[in-house]
């Protein structure tokens, strides 16, 4: 056991972290956004996995990494939009319409997929960029300034988002919206305007999530890649009590513990792999379970807004 | 206005099914190649009245395979389809051997329907490609004694439940892994090497100790790492898996399952090198595959194939294995592989072949 907690050790786990909850920290604050405003996107995978083709097949077409990047924005921005239409405008259920999402999103990029690359390829995403200064800080420097463009941004959203949501007129309608539609809208503040402004944020976080995979830390496109990312994503805003701040201390511990897991099977500590494979599970599901308080669930969350009625 | 509203929202599910179902990865069976061809050929024979007697017009034969990943997952799934493609070609091509596929059928129960699908629909030869359709088909076989099927990997036929027509096929992974491990062993400066498989089971876990003991054999002082993912397709754990090792001063990876292009991706970043499983990986880094492990199936389709045009329809056991030429190794020409090492592992091959080398275990005494 010793052996696991050295220096290089626990860099790499730093290292391995910080790469793993990048996608997690798109998708999550995206889904805070829309939640906060009380709406519940289940849908996050297969937006994720529609940015994640997108990003990747513009990105090699055109031999431009931008443009794949803002076709992954685009293309989760209009499948936000159509999340919206139908959740907000028709009012449908929204957890059913979620997996309606998911399921759309899966089969046309793995359709699209076939169609047009046919098999698994790779591609030169964006490169580490090395912070000045911060670089070179001796260890830890390499280890947490020397990611690429996306991770940074991945980071940096996360005050950007709390400072949106608590510190901006717009923040405030989103948590009034979530909170309590009917006051809201008796003041005057357009319900639909922000529910739908919201779940396109949302979509386009996490369309950039999945181009995040494709274009950054992975690389290339494969059918389904994103593997469970998006539920993963929902579930650690439940996690982070709707904060910003919340989902990034959940996608952190989930990542962390991801990493120390694979560090133990690699130095063969004497632990079946079965039960590594398991441990940001459980000590997800365990620091659900005792740490966090339910009280900051939007009153309105999933519940569509009927002008008149209540 | 609920019910209305209701009725939309159901609208759009059935939308996303419906596009989904569009897609390879549903149950849908996607037929490859023209069978329309047949239909056309059919005709002249019935027009035939010369004295000479009618051509036997042989009939066609139907496979049809269901398989966890893609046709393209540059493993387990394509080394089976290419394989059947290979026996197409040298069949005759579409009019002599037709071949239906359903890929991307990684939940079981979809697997199943379209197994009992393919049978209903009276195809010759079934195949479920994963050892977890194994359950499944076990229990669709006895209501099609027309039906052969196929299954893999395992080595059960089903003969003792009583059921007659179910071929199965393994391969005996960890001889390939045998021989990369020597390889990669030989190769490397750092002398440690990076495995990370998906499950603890099946031929991942057999190449897997296959490996280790190969590399152990060839460098007595070489540390070989094993990392699991407990995944078959998590592309993003498999490349942190790569990370890991690489920072574990690894510089030789291996590693099975489809969802390992995420670490190969890893190793051609990070300059390592990498020994493929199941199918030839050199594709997908040019620079970084060393050597791979290739599953060569088409000795075990042409027997079953030929069995169940003789009227057996299952009960045999299959295994690939270099000494039957069902496993190859496929060094990549673009990746210059020491002499000695090579020396090394076409050693170790022979060793296999002849019995003086037991994969799990090293040289015979």
């Amino acid at each position: 056991m010793g052996d696991l907690f050295t220096l290089p050790v626990l860099l790499g786990i730093l290292y391995s972290g910080i790469r793993l909850a990048t996608p997690y920290l798109y998708a999550a604050i995206g889904e805070t956004f829309v939640q906060n405003s009380g709406i519940f996107n289940l849908g996050v995978e297969g937006i994720m996995l529609m940015g994640a083709y997108v990003g990747f097949f513009v990105g090699m077409t055109t031999g431009s990494l931008w443009l794949g990047l803002l076709g992954a924005a685009l293309v989760g921005l209009l499948m936000g939009l159509l999340m919206a239409v139908v959740s907000v405008t028709f009012k449908a259920e929204q957890g059913i319409s979620g997996i309606g999402l998911h399921l759309f999103g899966m089969g046309l990029s793995s359709l699209l997929f076939k169609k047009t690359l046919g098999g698994v390829e790779s591609i030169s995403g964006f490169q580490p960029i090395k912070i000045p200064l911060l670089g070179d800080i001796p260890l830890l420097g390499d280890v947490l300034f020397n990611h690429n463009l996306l991770v940074y941004v991945a980071f940096l959203l996360v005050p950007i988002a709390a400072f949106v949501l608590y510190k901006t007129t717009f923040g405030l309608k989103v948590r009034s919206v979530g909170q309590n539609p009917q006051a809201a809208d008796s003041l005057g503040i357009n319900v639909a305007q922000i529910r739908y402004t919201t779940v396109c944020i949302g979509g386009t976080l996490a369309g950039i999530a999945g181009a995040s995979l494709s274009i950054a830390l992975i690389n290339l496109f494969q059918e389904n890649m994103t593997n469970g990312m998006g539920f993963i994503a929902v579930a650690l805003v439940y996690f982070g009590s709707w904060r910003p701040g919340g989902v990034l201390v959940g996608a952190l511990i989930f990542s962390f513990v991801n990493a120390l897991q694979l560090w133990i099977q690699v130095k063969g500590i004497n632990l079946p792999s079965d039960l590594a494979v398991m441990m940001p599970y459980v000590l997800t599901i365990l620091a659900l379970a005792f740490a966090v308080r339910r009280a900051r669930q939007p009153a309105a969350l999933s519940k569509p807004f009927e002008r008149g009625e209540n | 206005m609920k019910s209305v509203l209701f009725r939309l929202s159901l609208l759009v599910v059935l939308a996303a099914v419906l596009v989904s179902g569009c897609a390879p990865a549903a149950a849908e069976p996607v037929t490859v190649e023209v069978t329309r061809v047949v239909e056309v050929e059919a005709a002249p024979v019935e027009v035939v009245v010369t004295a000479t007697p009618a051509p036997v017009e042989e009939e066609i034969f139907r496979v049809a395979i269901v398989m966890p990943s893609s046709i393209t997952d540059m493993a387990f799934s394509q080394s089976m389809y290419e394989g059947l493609l290979k026996v197409q070609a040298e069949m005759g091509g579409p009019e002599k051997m037709e071949i239906a596929y359903s890929e991307g059928m990684f939940k079981v129960p979809d697997a199943a329907a379209a197994i009992r699908d393919y049978a209903s629909q009276g195809y010759n030869l079934v195949i479920a490609h994963g050892s977890q359709y194994g359950t499944s088909l076990a229990q669709i076989a006895p209501d099609f004694p027309e039906t052969a099927f196929a299954w893999g990997t395992s080595l059960d036929t089903f003969q003792a439940q009583g059921i007659t027509n179910v071929f199965a096929y393994q391969a005996e992974a960890q001889e390939g892994g045998y021989v990369l491990g020597t390889l990669a062993a030989n190769m490397s400066a750092s002398g440690v090497l990076g495995v990370s498989g998906p499950v603890e089971a099946g031929d991942a876990k057999l190449f897997v100790d296959g490996f280790k003991t190969g590399a152990m054999i060839a460098k007595p002082e070489a540390k070989v790492n094993i990392s699991y993912t407990g995944s078959f397709s998590d592309v993003s754990l498999m490349a942190a898996a790569a990370e890991t090792h690489i920072a574990a001063g690894a510089d030789m990876l291996t590693g099975s399952s489809q969802s390992v292009v995420g670490a190969i991706g890893v190793a051609k970043e990070k300059g390592a090198k990498w020994f493929g499983a199941q199918w030839d990986q050199t594709n997908l880094a040019p620079d970084t595959v060393a050597a791979s492990m290739v599953y060569d199936w088409t000795g075990v389709i042409k027997d079953m194939i030929t069995s169940v045009k003789a009227g057996v329809m299952g009960g045999k056991a299959y295994t690939l294995t270099f000494k039957n030429k069902g496993l190859v190794i496929a060094y990549n020409p673009g990746v210059e592989i020491p002499a000695d090492a090579k020396t090394a592992a076409e050693a170790a091959i022979q060793g296999i072949m002849d019995g003086t080398i037991a994969p799990l275990s090293g040289p015979k005494q």
